[in-house]
């Protein structure tokens, strides 16, 4: 209805660059906006402004403006109630005094008002924008808006140093695959080059880290520009798109025609995927003694959770899965063996070094995942789908490469795939897990591998779980109870120290129906802390647990293992986080024994009226186990040091040793 | 780089949209990725949207197959071709300043004459040669140059295009 009411009212009137890009943007369904304002993009956020402030206003004036010239058809508009006497905010009054001094046209102004825009406003009341604390900020929240919807995150920011503050989220999205429309405010064309206040090259700069990036030079080009950043963004292997635009761009005017759809002949991605291919597959893996599937984010991004599951559950086939793509198989099947490589479990490894046919799924080999690349799955013909053909044998050579949407082509796989008789090779996997369990140490110390599998019982699985990056990250791979796609949101391939946070924010404005837990660790929460005050502001009700152990740990844990216990730079020390919290209007406490563990997340995860933050203070050296050494093979695993006590087993895949 | 040098050469022809920056998206690409290049060309085909490049590259088979691959990934490329094993013409320029005494100077204009090269400018001191042809035939005349003394030198890099006929051997 929306889109219908205002490209009847509006798309052939002429209007600012402002609004066009802002109807762009309702017209793609955008309804959260992460940004930071600046001089460049001020007359943007004018227009935002007028949404959340004028919306309201307008529709009362016009309904008192109608009823007067209904009133007073003989004597028009000079007779105007103008609500004197009421409260109302300052925006109002303004916007009222305007009204009556009969003003008809505005030019932008910082702070000020476009009464031209305001029958298009009221069509766009649904576009919220989300003032963050800092650019990277922007960027993450967007990232894990668009992690945990599906849909694209998108960032709004000004030139210069608003530009290059989202790098760092640029580069994270383009390494996961994250669907994410970027604007930055550019300075006037006549000034690009010319070292100019507040310029800098962002299009040059993010050129090979997002999927595609835009200079708009002429407001001809803007709307179409949009639609095809979005069209981008979001179809094929998704990932970052840029659009840099220029003040004088934005200032100018022209008619507005947003295009329906858009074709770019150069960017056609292929989502059938190849039919003489996927009976290869099928005929490949009708021969397998001990298939095994590895699936990735591109699962995930695909939506195609369920036709993995129907693979899996037809083939009997074991199924891991990368840090990616936790979620898309339930963690407590039979056949799940959880994540596989450099910290996956000591099963899941062993899985894929001794399958005859590896079906990697939305998955790109990464070094993490693989170890010592040649080594990789060295007894498998390998099957791999993937919508990027240059993600197809970039790592390892594949037997069958299919190109396609994972989703299309694994149902046309299932159809064709026959159930296999693999009750020998789940037997030797189920031993493998009897006697090769995730485990840790569990006393009255408090460790954080303890916290995330008690939030996993606790939780069964629903929530959202929004992880940094290090040994906090690792543990909650390994320890949550994964149930459901798009519920684990991390920093996997650039590994973003101080994603968290901000990420957990997009989270939480983008599902409501489940709650959003964050676990940091005491360095990754002092990256992006700022964000803290975007939480408390907009109440959100995250759950922000950190798990402080005074190291950044996973480096620690590096020193420990290779650089001889040299703790060179990994001491960390923090602010009281409960005071933090607390400067911030967030409620929080301390938590420093595993007997308090059980109350404090039931506390927490009962506060549904905004954020909470736990602090636990963890031991302080405490490894992630397994480990498989960066560059070697599954040989050379280094497995936790605690025995094995099956008594104690409170999960098939894990148990913990009381010590 | 030693082994570089045996690694075959590849020369791919390449159409993409005539947008600034598109240059740099594909060098940036190659520098990027730890991609040789051996030569780059760039310029208007008949139609003014589209640029041709011609790239030449070496690697192993699997690098050629990555270099296609993300040449094909980048939204402004419109085709790639590797033509490396189809019949195609490839021809270079290169302008050669080369000293001369009034002694040599015949003999100058003789090897000129002999690679049907063309001299297009001549000085006291020096004459400069217009040489086109492919890779090979240019490195000849410039290597036979070389000892009146080159002062100066010009080489355009590869420009390629497909046979029609791709029965007819090269």
């Amino acid at each position: 209805m929306l889109r219908k009411s205002y490209k009847e009212q509006k798309q052939k009137k002429e209007i600012t660059g402002f609004e066009i890009f802002i109807r762009c943007l309702a017209a793609e369904g955008v309804d959260v906006i992460f940004g930071y304002p600046g001089a460049s993009i001020v007359g943007i956020h004018d227009v935002l402004y007028d949404i959340e402030h004028k919306n309201k206003v307008k529709k009362e004036i016009e309904g008192t403006i109608n009823n007067n010239r209904r009133n007073n058809a003989m004597t028009p508009t000079k007779v105007y109630d103008n609500h004197q006497g009421k409260t109302m905010t300052g925006a109002e009054i303004f916007v009222r005094s305007l009204v009556e001094e009969g003003v008809e046209t505005l030019f932008g102004y910082p702070g000020g008002v476009v009464i031209g825009i305001h029958d298009v406003l009221h069509d766009l009341t649904h576009i919220k924008h989300i003032l963050t604390r800092h650019e990277q900020g922007a960027t993450h929240a967007a990232e894990g808006y668009a992690k945990a919807t599906g849909k694209p995150g998108v960032v709004l920011v000004t030139s210069g140093p608003g530009a290059t503050n989202t790098v760092t989220g640029i580069a994270d999205a383009y390494m996961d695959s994250v669907p994410l429309v970027v604007f930055t405010g550019q300075v006037i064309t006549d000034l690009i080059g010319n070292d100019a206040f507040q310029e800098v090259d962002i299009v040059g700069i993010t050129r090979p880290i997002t999927k595609h990036n835009f200079l708009i030079k002429d407001i001809k080009d803007l709307a179409n520009t949009v639609k095809a950043a979005f069209y981008i963004a979001t179809t094929g292997r998704p990932g970052p798109v840029l659009v840099d635009l220029p003040k004088d761009v934005l200032a100018a005017k022209a008619v507005f025609d947003y295009p329906k759809t858009i074709s770019i002949r150069t960017y056609n991605p292929v989502v059938e995927g190849n039919s003489k291919q996927i009976k290869k597959a099928a005929e490949l893996l009708s021969t397998s003694k001990r298939p095994l599937l590895y699936t990735g984010g591109g699962v995930i991004s695909s939506n195609a959770s369920a036709e993995v599951r129907a693979l899996a559950d037809k083939l009997h086939a074991p199924i891991t899965t990368t840090l990616h793509g936790l979620g898309a198989y339930p963690e407590q099947s039979k056949l799940a063996l959880g994540m596989l490589g450099m910290h996956g479990t000591w099963y899941s490894n062993m899985a894929v070094d001794q399958c005859d046919v590896l079906v990697a799924i939305g998955a790109r080999f990464d070094d993490r995942v693989t170890g010592k690349v040649e080594e990789f799955a060295k007894n498998a013909k390998k099957i791999h789908i993937d919508i990027d053909p240059s993600a197809i044998s970039k790592n390892v050579p594949v037997d069958v490469p299919i190109v396609g949407d994972v989703k299309r082509v694994l149902k046309q796989l299932n159809e064709l795939v026959k159930p296999l008789d693999t009750k020998e090779w789940l037997k030797t996997i189920d031993t493998w897990k009897t006697e090769h369990p995730l485990r840790y140490k569990h006393d009255d110390s408090l460790r954080a591998q303890y916290i995330i599998h008690k939030l996993g019982e606790i939780t069964d699985g629903d929530a959202v779980v929004v992880s940094d990056v290090g040994q906090s990250q690792m543990w909650t791979a390994q320890f949550f109870k994964w149930k459901h796609p798009r519920t684990q949101i991390t920093s996997g391939g650039l590994g973003t120290m101080g994603f968290s946070l901000p990420a957990s924010m997009g989270a939480a404005f983008g599902r409501k129906d489940l709650p959003v837990i964050c676990i940091t660790g005491d360095g990754g929460m002092q990256m992006n802390i700022q964000e803290l005050a975007t939480i408390s502001h907009n109440k959100l009700p995250i759950k922000i647990f950190i798990m402080n152990n005074g190291y950044l740990g996973m480096v620690r844990q590096w020193q420990e293992f290779f650089w001889k216990k040299r703790y060179a730079s990994t001491p960390i020390s923090s602010p009281d986080f409960v005071k933090v919290a607390e400067a911030y209007g967030i409620p929080a406490k301390r938590v420093t024994s595993s007997a308090e563990v059980e109350e404090a997340i039931h506390d927490a995860l009962a506060h549904k009226e905004g954020p909470m933050l736990v602090e636990f203070i963890v031991v302080k050296e405490e490894n992630v186990y397994p480990m498989i050494p960066a560059g070697q093979t599954v040989a050379e695993i280094i497995e936790s040091p605690e025995p094995l006590k099956q008594s104690h087993a409170s999960h098939k895949t894990m148990i913990h040793a009381k010590g | 780089m030693a082994s570089s040098d045996q690694l075959k050469q590849h020369t791919i022809s390449l159409s993409v949209e005539n947008h600034f920056g598109t240059l740099n998206r594909i060098a940036g690409l190659f520098a990027a990725k730890g991609y040789n290049i051996d030569s780059l060309t760039v310029g208007e085909t008949e139609d003014a949207a589209i640029s041709r490049m011609t790239i030449v590259t070496r690697g192993d088979d699997q690098i050629i197959e990555q270099i296609l691959k993300q040449l094909n990934k980048l939204i402004d490329t419109i085709k790639v071709v590797d033509l490396t094993d189809e019949a195609f013409v490839d021809r270079e320029l290169a302008l050669v300043k080369v000293q001369c005494t009034p002694l040599t100077r015949m003999e100058i204009m003789q090897i000129s004459e002999i690679f049907r090269t063309k001299v297009v400018d001549v000085s006291a001191k020096t004459l400069t040669i217009e040489a086109t042809g492919s890779q090979l035939k240019v490195d000849a005349i410039i290597n036979m140059l070389k000892p009146f003394g080159i002062k100066e030198l010009a080489r355009t890099g590869r420009v390629a295009i497909k046979r029609e006929f791709q029965s007819e051997s090269q």
